[in-house]
């Protein structure tokens, strides 16, 4: 392996798991961040000191949590220029951007009122108190507006254009970065997974507590907020879900085919209910790309074309430059033997630039600009050394995307349950079921942690090589640095984070071990 | 606007940031003295104290980087992925100062609060101390090339080109550590002053009041050579066809031609040495963090505007002069800067959020009565 290659896998490994880590705390915030400003809405509408009680009891856990998902997403601002420093130029322009206006609008927003939330109870007012909360919860959000508007770009970079001259892409609308659908679709998924996040930890907690018969009236107050906004979140996650793939779709099909490990595409496609794949599948060969396959038909076409005839491709499709209507009548798209000729035509273009800008070659400038507008949506193609470059990890996509549907339709029955228990308690009060119930609400903690990062999983793999769509490969958007030191730093982060997640963890559950045996009906400013 | 106001607006911004960081960093200087305090009581007040500022120190730090990123990516691009070594040291320190104050006294913390206060300790140290470096090798210069053709060299396409040290040779230069003790040596005067101000106990004032005693004339000695070493050092003239070239004694130059920006250095040499004097002779006096706050961010924003206004390079190549970065060669576009200028009109109602929160916060200031009134879950 040469040293290009090992930095970048190493590279990659590090940004990978600090966002895996950054992950696991910026959704409990974004979720319970809401169930907590409702509940504190109730108190301040009722001045009832159970619900004061309540909201003190979950922003304790809040607070926790909250200060390790800060800690971990400064390294991950910060290893954009550390270990992407090409990446950084090559869209620095535009990428930058939102992370700015992250920083001014939303850090601070978040940064200012939680201390107020925290330790303003007896020197503010209860209605400033109130806003505090909000505007922390709201802060949070947008925090992850930003953030998810950045990454929506490198998925599908539109509202910029490459400059030859400084040797990168410059913004030429925000508002078409902004709006664009795959950000649009990626913030409401991305945030209202996090609901359903906070509402299964509420749901898994409380019934930690009933278990054990402690506070079971706080319980019940808990779970009618955190058992709706989870119910809202799945159902709203679900719909953002739908969207997404049809974005997904049209942006990035090699990643919706390596979602499906679908290797030939079809009319009418179908959608894999349940599939192991076949380890020896490969682009270059014949074999089946199934072990075992149980699909439902016409379901990825709806998914993708929310049409049920339309022929969504497969990877040797996308490979091959196939595609066809309706009627099943071939067309044909650009290659990627093509692609990767016209992107090195680019680039080619790019390099004459300098020399024609230098002797202020009017006709050469003009015949290079004609050449990039025409080859440059292909440009980060010429990077690569084959076609097959170009397919990512598919078993990884495949099995977390699958991994995150079926845990996602687990959690909208789940939910509705939760909510329709409570307001039939007759049904789960001393009945003998009614412990497993609580122990699969426990369960599903978890397993709302490994669906939320499974999607991540799907989006962040699915999409390689690329940093930037189409545009720039891993390997060219790298810092000039040596593998070692890679490799030092990541198990540095390795080491830290993983001893502050067992911190973290072990002091959540003190916590709520030991206040869940003190009186939670009760509680005073 | 034109571009080169926006570049310059940019730079503004960039230095507002980079000075009130400065000033906010009295949180780390005062962790570096929490070992210092009269037993657990006193230090549970200072630990508070800091606790509900520590997140004001990171944000700024946060959003002085996506300032940076965002408005000149060429810098963030060169100075973060060549001194690697340098920014990794810098973020792993604020990394555990995060968490440690939110889990020190926490049940069930596993390391111990004494692990926390550790970390607590080291963040005070390094966070100051190689901020400060960075901004010392912004004057005295690193070891770096840029060619923006790489970029279409597969095997070698990394555009800016740092020796193998990757940051660690900045952190070893006499000058940039003399720079970098400076600012923490001003962090924990700052702190000290802070304390005074926030935390209302006779005997925790004294012990301030003592500690001012020595950190403030050591931070004093620092300043007047960290100083002499900026005006005498050679900086990069940018030309208006942008050619660079070394030019000796270019900061004292740029003081001497932005006359405005002396009469400021001065001023708030004056305000901070002020706010030092009457609170270490006025026994009854605790608003010296004031003066000596806006005195502070006064000085470190002439210093930023030494740096990079009056066709400075601020980020200069001690290799290849060319490589150097100004804020014509490293900006992000004109379009950029002005749809991130009309987002930057909201920083003053930002501003006047914050000071209205602080306001709030420490009108009451902390007592030992309120630590022990309060239910230690809700204390650091």
């Amino acid at each position: 392996m040469n040293e290009l290659t090992t930095v970048v896998d190493w590279s990659r490994a590090q940004f990978a798991l600090t966002a895996i880590y950054h992950w696991l705390f910026v959704p409990l915030t974004l979720g319970l961040g809401v169930i907590i400003a409702i509940m504190e809405t109730i108190y301040y509408r009722t001045r009832d000191a159970k619900w004061l009680a309540t909201t003190r009891f979950w922003m304790t856990l809040f607070g926790v949590n909250f200060a390790i998902g800060v800690a971990t997403g400064i390294i991950l601002e910060f290893e954009f220029g550390t270990n992407w420093s090409n990446y950084s130029w090559f869209v620095g322009d535009i990428f930058g951007a939102p992370l700015a206006v992250e920083g001014i609008l939303a850090f601070f927003m978040e940064s200012t009122f939680i201390a107020i939330m925290f330790f303003g109870w007896k020197k503010v007012s209860p209605k400033f108190h109130l806003a505090a909360t909000w505007l922390t919860a709201i802060g949070a959000s947008l925090s992850a507006l930003w953030i998810l508007v950045a990454n929506a770009w490198m998925q599908d970079p539109v509202g910029c254009q490459f400059n030859p001259e400084t040797m990168r892409n410059e913004m030429t609308s925000f508002w078409e970065v902004v709006s664009s659908p795959m950000a649009v679709s990626k913030f409401f998924h991305t945030v209202l997974s996090a609901w359903v996040l906070g509402g299964a930890f509420v749901v898994g907690v409380c019934s930690w507590m009933m278990l054990r018969k402690r506070n079971v009236d706080h319980c019940h107050r808990s779970l009618k907020v955190g058992g709706w906004v989870g119910l809202i979140g799945i159902v709203l996650t679900i719909v953002t879900g739908d969207s997404s793939a049809v974005t997904v779709a049209k942006e990035q099909p090699m990643k919706l085919a390596a979602m499906e490990g679908l290797y030939e595409g079809h009319n009418a496609q179908e959608i894999v209910a349940f599939g192991i794949l076949n380890p020896a599948k490969t682009v270059d060969n014949n074999e089946d790309p199934y072990l075992l396959n149980i699909s439902i038909p016409y379901g990825l076409s709806i998914l993708a074309n929310h049409a049920p005839n339309s022929f969504v491709p497969g990877i040797n499709d996308i490979i091959n430059g196939i595609s066809k209507d309706e009627q099943g009548k071939v067309i044909n798209t650009v290659s990627y033997a093509e692609r990767i000729k016209r992107g090195k035509l680019a680039q080619e273009a790019v390099a004459k630039f300098q020399v024609a800008k230098q002797s202020n070659d009017a006709l050469a400038l003009e015949e290079i600009n004609k050449t990039l507008d025409e080859n440059f949506k292909y440009f980060g193609y010429g990077y690569l050394d084959s076609p097959q470059e170009a397919v990512p990890n598919v078993p990884l996509t495949f099995y977390t995307f699958h991994f995150m549907v079926t845990i996602g339709g687990y959690l909208l029955l789940f939910m509705a349950l939760v909510v329709f228990f409570e307001y039939r308690k007759k049904l789960t009060d001393k009945t003998r079921w009614t412990k497993w119930w609580h122990y699969l609400a426990i369960l599903t903690v978890p397993l709302t942690y490994l669906c939320s990062a499974s999607g991540w999983i799907v989006a962040e793999v699915g999409r390689q090589p690329w940093t930037i769509q189409d545009l720039m490969p891993n390997k060219v958007a790298i810092s000039n640095l040596s593998a070692g030191y890679v490799q030092t730093t990541f198990w540095i982060f390795a080491v830290v984070f993983t001893a502050l997640l067992i911190a973290d963890v072990s002091i959540i559950c003190k916590q709520i071990a030991k206040k869940s045996k003190t009186n939670l009906d009760e509680a005073e400013i | 606007m034109t571009h080169y106001i926006l570049q310059n607006y940019w730079w503004l911004i960039i230095s507002i940031l980079g000075s009130v960081l400065v000033f906010l960093l009295f949180v780390q200087g005062g962790q570096s003295m929490l070992l210092h305090a009269d037993g657990k009581a006193q230090r549970t007040m200072m630990v508070n104290s800091l606790g509900r500022k520590w997140e004001f120190t990171f944000t700024t730090l946060v959003t002085f980087g996506g300032a940076f990123f965002a408005s000149f990516p060429l810098f963030y691009s060169t100075s973060f992925g060549g001194a690697y070594w340098l920014w990794m040291f810098i973020l792993f320190s604020f990394v555990v100062q995060a968490v440690a104050y939110e889990y020190r006294s926490k049940a069930g913390n596993v390391f111990g609060t004494r692990f926390y206060d550790t970390l607590l300790l080291i963040n005070g140290i390094v966070g100051p101390v190689l901020l400060g470096v960075v901004v010392a090798s912004m004057f005295f210069g690193n070891d770096f090339t840029i060619t923006k053709d790489n970029i279409l060299n597969t095997q070698a396409a990394t555009i800016s080109q740092w020796g193998p040290a990757h940051g660690l040779e900045a952190i070893a230069s006499w000058k940039n550590l003399i720079f970098g003790f400076m600012v923490f040596f001003l962090a924990r005067t700052l702190a000290s002053l802070y304390f005074i101000n926030n935390i209302d106990d006779d005997a925790l004032r004294a012990k301030q009041r003592k500690a001012l005693i020595i950190n403030a004339p050591i931070f004093v000695v620092l300043f007047l050579i960290s100083l002499a070493l900026i005006l005498t050092a050679t900086g990069v003239q940018v030309d208006d066809s942008g050619i660079m070239t070394p030019a000796e004694n270019k900061y004292l130059a740029n003081y001497l031609e932005m006359w405005w920006c002396l009469a400021l250095l001065v001023l708030g040499v004056v305000m901070v040495l002020w706010g030092i004097g009457k609170t270490m002779l006025k026994h009854d006096f605790t608003h010296g963090i004031w003066p000596a706050g806006i005195g502070t961010v006064m000085v470190v924003l002439t210093l930023f505007w030494v740096l990079g206004f009056n066709g400075t390079a601020y980020y200069p190549s001690n290799i290849d002069v060319n490589s150097s970065l100004n804020l014509r060669n490293s900006s992000s576009s004109l379009f950029t800067l002005r749809v991130m200028s009309y987002v930057s009109i909201l920083v003053p109602f930002v501003l006047a959020y914050i000071a209205y929160a602080w306001y709030k916060m420490d009108h009451n200031k902390i007592t030992q009565h309120e630590m022990d009134n309060t239910d230690p879950d809700d204390k650091y």
